[in-house]
């Protein structure tokens, strides 16, 4: 599986690596070295956000959805936003790991790993919102699941919600194998450095008494192999999937053929921005350039260039479609986005998402962790802009105008919203603490000494 | 406080009276406190909205639980239900009752459902000729009223519960002091009386002290229709028969919503303005009015001027038809080339057209003078008679309202009022003219009684606070607006020992403590043997005894042939003698001692005239509230939260201006003003509302309220936007010389609609007459329908019944009786301005309205839909529902399982029309036990994280199905019909089955005027409309002006 | 400390190398030296060796083959019979049996079921999880198994197994080290 580029292309790690130090350096953040003080910081950070989110939830279920400011025509407000907002970051991550293992693109090894946590992290953060978006949660949790019960009642399967539900839920169940078969080897490295015994057999528990056999690594590549090639359509599917939720709905602004494509789109411009956010910080908290070199960066900044390109395209289209269609619902739909009283929204999310990204085309940008971490925070809240304009500006002025409402969050949509932000940030520092952030046995294949000599394998 | 020690108090005392005597229980501490908790102090916690809300529950737990152990008993003298066989009281099913709501003394006829005792819905009474069916929203409200936990709890002595017999003698000594004096010092405070039992009994009391005094005051009632009618002797009091009127013009009068002939107007009016395959006739409106009504709304011609123009308009209209006119200002301008010329010439054009078959109507709100005019125009053009009679008033003993009460308040000043007893809540203290300073004269007077439904403003400043009795909890007989006697008969015991004002009366007669019942039959009794009335039977022959008559009354709520039309006379204000002995000839009416009416006071006031007031400024129009009226439902929630006409703004009084005039004093809606008029001020936040007079600003009464109770309480900000602090007697409806001033404050405003235009997407459609003679196509145009082949999916079908409903919004006038019936039949919530301002307010029934036409005041029009769920074949909501909590019947209803839903909200995204409420907060009251007994059993009461919607009320549906299947037939026609169809005034809604062609609706969807909203979607509704016909004078026309904005 | 313990039974005999190259190079000696009951271990893959050692396991990509089917089977299956049969209802006027609306359950459950398939079949092919092996009796592989070092290891069962030859064999292969592997 390492790729043999036509080009010398710069190398995906630092030269003057060995096994040995590839593993010192990325097993150590787990098991030796202290942690620093910014660590506990991100943590507390982190801890607090989820402590807000619990209370938001709490007060949530103890008033009602009320306490929002959904109301109608806008019965969706923050927590539909949020909930595709993340699903999308929750894109970048097993996208990197299975597409670009199959286009083998090897300077992926340095980053899928925490590239896949953050999509799990992501994904907890966006199944939160369908739940408590109900009005009954507690019934909700459950009545969307089939299962056979007295009244004979099943979900009523022409739903998006319902899709859903499957969508996301295989996602996350298959990310996290994907997660997990990858840390499986790691973990026996972690079980056979470990020095205290309790750590030892917790590893040794958790990586299954792998050995590293020949026979064992043959199936566990095709088993590799063959997740990521389910997981590509897997991945695809789930935005499209999410992108249903408007498209099956007759209000103008949803009722659209281009949303599959252009969610898709979207959904991995907002994950890379992600990846590039955590990415850029941690590579200088943790001394890592070694591995996450100038090249991944690049690189991640033409994915972005590109797919963001590609979400240019789709607001374009969406604008030509309503002009085109001669249909006034539609063409009003499109004046209002731009002109309405929410006008703000839009051309902020043209900046954010079309115009800031166009810097990209500069190969100084591109090669500036600082310019890109900068970028990537615009896309981010571009990302989230594109997702208000689509539930709220087009249900506010539908059809009648008799019924055309106003939506303002309260306070208890923004503490839910970055609520689960802190519980992602929680969560990635408690992982990048416990698990290597970073695919040991993979990076040891890009050790130069990995090559067999007159070795004929690919 | 702790209700348990009072329930337990109640339960251990037995026997149908312990909810009545509830003065014994008031040794408890507990209710001590509870009943200090009413007085002043506690304000504080009342106008904050927590604390009421807390408060409200406090109150109600505990002294509503006193009414709901009455609620199950039926009062102990008989009544008879309107069924055939009223003994049989078969559990689940409701029994209808007819009865009587009087509104301002005049009696709305009504059928009360009954549900094992609770009354739990009103309806028009269909036999009675002032309602055939119908009723107006007050009526409709009357439930809740009745309910109502605020009511005044208990008689009271300056804060003291006494019971009923402390006040008994109180009132025996007062009146024994007063014999002394023939009742110098006694005064009676009502509203008008047309109750002839009532009215009897006041004329007895007169007798007995004949130099006591009766005054009447009404704050809403109209003295200039009165005096015109008194200058004109027994005979004054017009009653209108739309169905013979090919050309109406109104003088500033709303017609069709205000008054007590509204509901049977609305009637007549729409069958003559209705086109079907029978009739391709049209009436036609022409509206001159000041403030903008839903009268002038229907309007084919509107024309806006000051309230104080119309009448030099009448003037001009009068001279055109060659009606003598007598002296007074002239019109504006002379001149044919003027707007005001134009508009004559074209109008005396068409009346003369139209001899006998036209009518001129005078507003309420104008003064004598106009009403005068009209009355000489309809007799010049010969339509007295036939679209208009002139008959005998209903009140007995009319009399200038304002006058009466400046004559009252004369006298108190001067200390000459002794005992001062005031009956009916009329609460003076809050609407009594500014000028006059009620509230400081009363403390003048040495014994104060009020008696109200409320402890209001006034009760609060008066020693004796009686407890009025609903009148679904009392005996009474009320005349309806065409004279008919209606019969009051009670649903339900007292639920607050209550007492009538009858009741009260009495206790100064010769026979004190008379109950309801006792006055009631003692009076028709001696009315049957002999007195100014007809009583026939239906047959008209006589009745063979009294009993029988007296059966057949209550049965049906009214008695026959005491209509003004029938001969019915002016209502007596005499006493009848006793019945004599058997075979003594019976003695006529005119040997009975008739007592001296107040005569019309030395002072009267000014009639008021067209230059009332200051000149200069601008023009300040009153207007009562169209929810609230004059604040007599200030505490009712449905009321309050019915968004107002054509402002759609709930929960508050706002003052309308021309977007004109707010342009140049540079103010939005919701900007409060300050009002400066003859020395008074008060705040209002402003709302331009187009086809308003420029010059003018139309203030609302009703609001500003301070002790209306939980629900009706100003907020602190609110307090000065009353109208009445503005209101001077001698000019009660309009005056010249307003001020007003922009205070830079905002006043948050809730609106259910905010956007008042179409947007060209013609959810109204709208064509003239000639246009849809020409081609009736012209509806079908201004929507496209997908053809039906344009579906991948087979056609389901639809075997047996296939619901469907059909809405003229021709007919529409808006009134939103239609909201207010359907929140009452279905249980639906009250949610509080604040969540009316989210856009959360519940009702499954929304009266939509449009403005259309051009910038021009005098071309505006606005449109009424009321818009229901659609139950569309293609339902988008189902779709999207992920746990089938909304699927499609076998018969097409688009029901909502409120169990299985979730509460996810998509149901709502996807509903084109916004059909569908959701409960975002615990919006039902469970903690109210009051409210309990209200509620319709067979509608499920919702709770928290539900969708809800209109179900075309298929529990009424399911009602006639099994009375259907009992006797093996179908479902007839129109043997279902819906809260809004039943209540609609104008007969708007039709609902019945699609399958049979025969029914009214399919006929009514096979016109080429029907057509169905947002149709270009394909979700094949089920609810149509039948289009706006407008029937314009091709003179008045203005070339430059499409029939509405496509 | 192997010399500490009892005489236990054999497991094998196993050779450590530190480079990749060798290790093949091992591997492919002893393969055509016959043996066939031999294992090599590394800390990463190393697709020469699987040449080397005619590794070829087809199991695992039939197994994800077949989770799919069943996956997609179970998804269709499932729709249809809750909406055409169990409890059928008119929903918006769609016919009960609208099978397009019901692709997108269908396809993530049979992705799902793939996804099962392929990994709890790989564990399942590899042994694993095994909670005891002979091999970590080495210490030296227990240390450096899963970082830097490669392993050979023939077993005793194999046929041309012998203590003495096999070892003096791995030993001519360069083998830094040459230890017992005990059961």
């Amino acid at each position: 599986m390492k790729a043999e580029p036509v080009y010398a292309p710069p190398p995906v790690i630092e030269p003057g690596h060995t096994f040995q130090t590839v593993t010192e350096q990325i097993a150590g953040i787990v098991l030796t070295r202290r942690h620093p003080y910014s660590w506990f910081f991100g943590l507390f950070v982190g801890f607090m956000g989820s402590m807000m989110l619990l209370m938001a939830v709490t007060w949530l279920l103890i008033k009602g959805t009320g306490i929002w400011g959904v109301n109608i025509p806008i019965g969706w407000g923050f927590a539909i936003i949020n909930f595709v907002w993340w699903i999308g970051i929750g894109h970048a991550g097993t996208l990197i790991s299975a597409i670009l293992l199959l286009l083998k693109q090897d300077w992926r090894t340095s980053i899928n790993r925490f590239a896949e946590a953050m999509t799990l992290f992501a994904v907890v953060c966006a199944g939160l919102f369908p739940l408590i978006h109900t009005g009954r949660p507690w019934l909700a949790a459950y009545w969307l699941l089939p299962y056979p019960n007295t009244m004979g009642i099943w979900p009523q399967f022409r739903s998006p919600l319902i899709w859903d539900v499957f969508a996301v839920s295989t996602y996350l169940t298959v990310s996290l194998l994907f997660w997990y078969v990858g840390l499986v080897p790691d973990l026996a490295t972690l079980r056979d450095r470990a020095k205290s015994l309790p750590i030892r057999r917790l590893f040794g528990v958790l990586s299954l008494g792998w050995r590293g056999a020949a026979r064992h690594w043959e199936r566990y590549e095709e088993a590799y192999l063959l997740l990521a090639g389910l997981s590509t359509p897997l991945v695809l599917s789930v935005h499209t999937v999410v992108s249903f939720d408007f498209t099956i709905g007759i209000i103008p602004g949803w009722h659209s053929t281009i949303f599959p494509p252009y969610f898709v789109a979207g959904a991995i411009y907002a994950g890379f921005a992600m990846v590039l956010t955590l990415a850029v910080p941690l590579r200088a908290l943790y001394h890592l350039e070694d591995f996450l070199t100038m090249r991944h960066l690049e690189n991640m900044g033409k994915v972005m260039l590109v797919t963001g390109l590609i979400v240019g395209y789709g607001y374009v289209f969406e604008a030509f479609f309503a002009w085109y269609s001669s249909n006034i619902y539609e063409q009003y739909m499109v004046y209002n986005r731009m002109f309405g009283p929410y006008w703000p929204f839009y051309w902020a999310l043209i900046l954010c998402n079309i115009v800031m990204p166009q810097l990209l085309w500069k190969k100084s940008i591109r090669t500036s962790p600082a310019m890109l971490f900068f970028i990537s925070m615009f896309v981010n809240v571009g990302m989230w802009l594109e997702r208000f304009e689509i539930v709220v500006t087009s249900l506010h002025r539908d059809f009648l105008p008799s019924s055309w409402g106003w939506y303002w969050p309260t306070r208890w949509d923004i503490m839910t919203f970055f609520g689960t932000i802190g519980l992602f940030v929680m969560l990635f520092f408690l992982f990048i603490r416990v698990l290597p952030m970073i695919s040991i046995f993979e990076m040891r294949t890009m050790v130069p000494a990995a090559k067999v000599k007159g070795g004929k394998a690919h | 406080m702790n209700s348990t020690s009072i329930k337990s108090r109640l339960a251990g005392s037995h026997g149908r009276v312990y909810w009545r005597s509830l003065g014994e229980l008031a040794d408890t501490p507990e209710f001590r406190e509870y009943l200090h908790r009413e007085f002043p102090e506690q304000a504080s916690e009342w106008n904050d909205p927590k604390g009421r809300r807390q408060f409200l529950k406090l109150m109600s737990a505990s002294l509503a639980l006193a009414g709901v152990g009455a609620c199950t008993k039926q009062p102990t003298e008989e009544i008879v239900p309107y069924v055939r066989q009223p003994e049989d009281l078969v559990p689940g099913r409701p029994l209808f009752f007819a009865s009587a709501i009087p509104f301002s003394g005049v009696a709305h006829p009504v059928l009360v459902e009954s549900h094992m005792g609770h009354p739990t819905k009103i309806e028009g009474n269909p036999e009675h000729q002032a309602s055939l069916g119908a009723t107006d929203t007050f009526t409709q409200a009357a439930i809740l009223g009745l309910y109502d936990p605020d009511r005044a709890g208990a008689i009271t002595n300056r804060g003291e519960i006494k019971p009923w017999g402390l006040f008994l003698s109180a009132m025996l000594s007062a009146g024994s002091q007063q014999k002394g004096r023939q009742g110098g010092g006694l005064r009676f405070l009502s509203g008008p009386i047309t109750s002839p039992s009532m009215a009897e009994v006041m004329a007895s009391v007169l007798a007995a002290f004949p130099q006591a005094k009766w005054h009447q005051y009404d704050p809403m009632s109209s003295d200039g229709a009165r005096a015109a009618a008194l200058a004109e002797g027994a005979v004054g009091d017009p009653i209108y028969h739309f169905d013979k009127a090919d050309v109406v013009v109104t003088l500033d009068a709303d017609f069709l919503t205000c008054g007590p002939g509204s509901v049977r107007y609305q009637k007549d009016f729409a069958t003559q303005r209705r086109i079907t395959e029978e009739r391709k006739e049209m009436s036609r409106l022409y509206a001159i009015e000041s403030t903008p009504t839903l009268t002038g709304a229907k309007a084919d011609h509107r024309l806006a001027m000051k309230a104080s123009e119309i009448e030099g308009f009448g003037r001009q209209l009068a001279g055109a038809v060659g009606a003598p006119a007598p002296a007074g200002p002239s019109a504006r301008a002379t001149d044919p080339a003027s707007v005001i010329g134009k508009w004559v010439a074209a109008i005396s054009k068409d009346l003369q057209a139209h001899r006998g078959r036209s009518l001129v109507i005078a507003g309420d709100y104008q003064p004598a003078s106009v009403h005068t005019l009209a009355r000489s125009i309809n007799q010049a053009l010969g339509n007295v008679g036939s679209t208009v009679t002139y008959g005998p008033s209903v009140e007995a003993g009319p009399t200038d309202h304002a006058a009466s009460l400046a004559d009252l308040v004369r006298a108190m000043d001067a200390g000459q009022v002794e005992v001062l007893v005031m009956l009916g809540g009329l609460n003076p203290v809050y609407s009594a003219p500014v000028d006059l300073k009620f509230a400081d004269k009363l403390k003048k007077v040495n014994l104060s009684v009020y008696h109200g439904l409320y402890v209001d403003e006034t009760a609060f400043l008066c020693h004796w606070n009686v407890p009025d009795a609903h009148p679904l909890e009392s005996w009474g007989d009320a005349r309806s607006f065409d004279g008919t006697v209606t019969i009051t008969q009670p649903l339900i015991a007292p639920l607050y020992d209550g007492h009538s004002a009858v009741e009260v009366l009495t206790t100064f007669t010769s026979q004190p403590d008379r109950r309801g019942n006792a006055i009631l039959k003692d009076h028709w009794t001696r009315a049957f043997a002999g007195g100014p009335w007809t009583i026939r039977s239906a047959d008209g022959q006589p009745f063979k005894n009294f009993d029988a008559f007296w059966r057949r009354a209550l049965h049906d709520g009214f008695i026959r042939g005491t209509a003004i039309a029938d001969g019915g006379p002016a209502t007596p204000l005499s006493v009848m003698p006793a019945v004599p002995a058997a075979g003594a000839p019976a003695p006529t009416t005119q040997q009975a001692a008739t007592p001296p009416v107040t005569p019309p006071p030395a002072t009267t006031t000014p009639p008021q005239s067209a230059a009332a007031g200051a000149q200069g400024g601008l023009e300040l129009i009153f207007r009562p509230d169209p929810t609230v009226w004059d604040g007599r439902f200030s505490n009712n929630g449905w009321l309050q939260e019915l968004p107002k006409p054509l402002t759609k703004v709930t929960w508050d009084a706002t003052a309308w201006v021309n977007p004109q005039l707010a342009r140049e004093r540079g103010l939005e809606d919701g900007d409060v003003i300050e009002l400066r008029y003859r020395g008074n001020t008060a705040r209002m936040p402003i709302f331009r509302v187009p086809g308003h007079p420029q010059q003018s600003v139309t203030v609302f009464f009703g609001y500003g309220r301070q002790k209306a109770g939980n629900v009706g309480n100003a907020p602190k900000n609110a307090e000065a936007f009353n109208a009445f602090l503005l209101r001077t007697s001698d000019a009660p409806w309009f005056g010249n010389g307003l001020e007003i001033a922009k205070t830079g404050e905002r006043y948050p405003l809730a609106a259910t609609q905010e956007h008042h235009v179409m947007e060209g997407r013609a959810p109204v459609r709208v064509a003239t007459l000639e246009e849809y003679r020409k081609d009736p196509k012209i509806i079908e145009e201004q929507g496209e329908t997908p053809p039906r082949t344009l579906t991948m999916y087979p056609e389901y079908k639809y075997e047996g019944y296939k619901w469907g409903m059909a809405i003229d919004i021709g007919s529409c006038t808006g009134c939103s009786a239609c909201t207010i019936a359907c929140v009452a039949e279905n249980n639906i919530p009250i949610v509080g301005k604040e969540e009316v301002a989210m856009g959360r307010e519940m009702h499954w029934i929304r009266v939509d309205h449009y403005f259309a036409g051009t910038e021009d005041d005098n071309t505006v029009e606005a449109y009424h839909q009321p818009v229901p769920c659609m139950q569309c074949e293609n339902a988008p909501c189902e779709l999207v529902c992920p746990v089938a909590a909304t699927t499609h019947s076998s018969e097409g209803l688009n029901d909502m399982v409120y169990n299985r839903c979730v509460g996810t909200r998509y149901c709502s995204n996807n509903c084109p029309y916004k059909v569908r409420r959701f409960n975002f907060l615990l919006y039902q009251d469970w903690d109210t036990q009051s409210l309990y007994p209200m509620r319709n059993p067979d509608v499920s009461v919702r709770s928290r994280g539900v969708m809800e919607k209109c179900t075309y009320c298929v529990q009424r549906i399911n009602q006639a199905r099994i009375d259907a299947k009992r006797e093996d037939r179908a479902i007839r026609d129109g043997e279902v019909l819906t809260a809004c169809q039943q209540v609609c005034p104008s007969d708007a809604i039709v609902f019945g089955n699609l399958n049979d062609p025969n029914s009214q609706v399919s006929k009514l969807k096979l016109q080429e005027r029907n057509y169905g909203v947002l149709e270009t979607l394909n979700t094949r509704p089920r609810t149509t409309y039948l289009a706006v016909l407008r029937n314009p004078n091709p003179e008045l026309e203005p070339a430059s002006r499409s029939t509405t904005e496509h | 400390m192997e010399t500490k313990r009892p005489v236990a039974a054999l497991y094998g005999v196993m050779a450590e190398f530190d480079d990749t190259t060798a290790l093949v190079e091992a591997a492919r000696r002893a393969y055509a030296e016959g043996y066939r009951k031999f294992e090599a271990y590394s800390p990463f893959p190393i697709h020469d060796l699987f040449e080397v050692m005619h590794i070829r396991d087809k199991r695992v990509g039939l197994l994800v083959l077949l989770g799919g089917l069943t996956g997609m089977c179970t998804g269709l299956g499932l729709q249809a019979w809750v909406s055409a049969i169990a409890y059928p209802l008119n929903i918006a006027g769609r016919p009960y049996l609208s099978w397009p609306m019901f692709i997108p359950v269908t396809f993530e459950l049979t992705i799902l079921f793939a996804a099962f398939a392929a990994v709890f079949g790989m564990f399942g092919l590899n042994g694993l999880p095994m909670p005891y092996h002979p091999v970590f009796n080495v210490e030296r592989f227990a240390m450096h198994a899963s970082q830097d070092r490669f392993y050979l290891a023939i077993e005793a069962n194999d046929p041309k197994f012998d203590r003495t030859a096999t070892r003096s064999f791995l030993q001519s292969l360069g083998a830094k080290d040459v230890s017992d592997v005990e059961e």
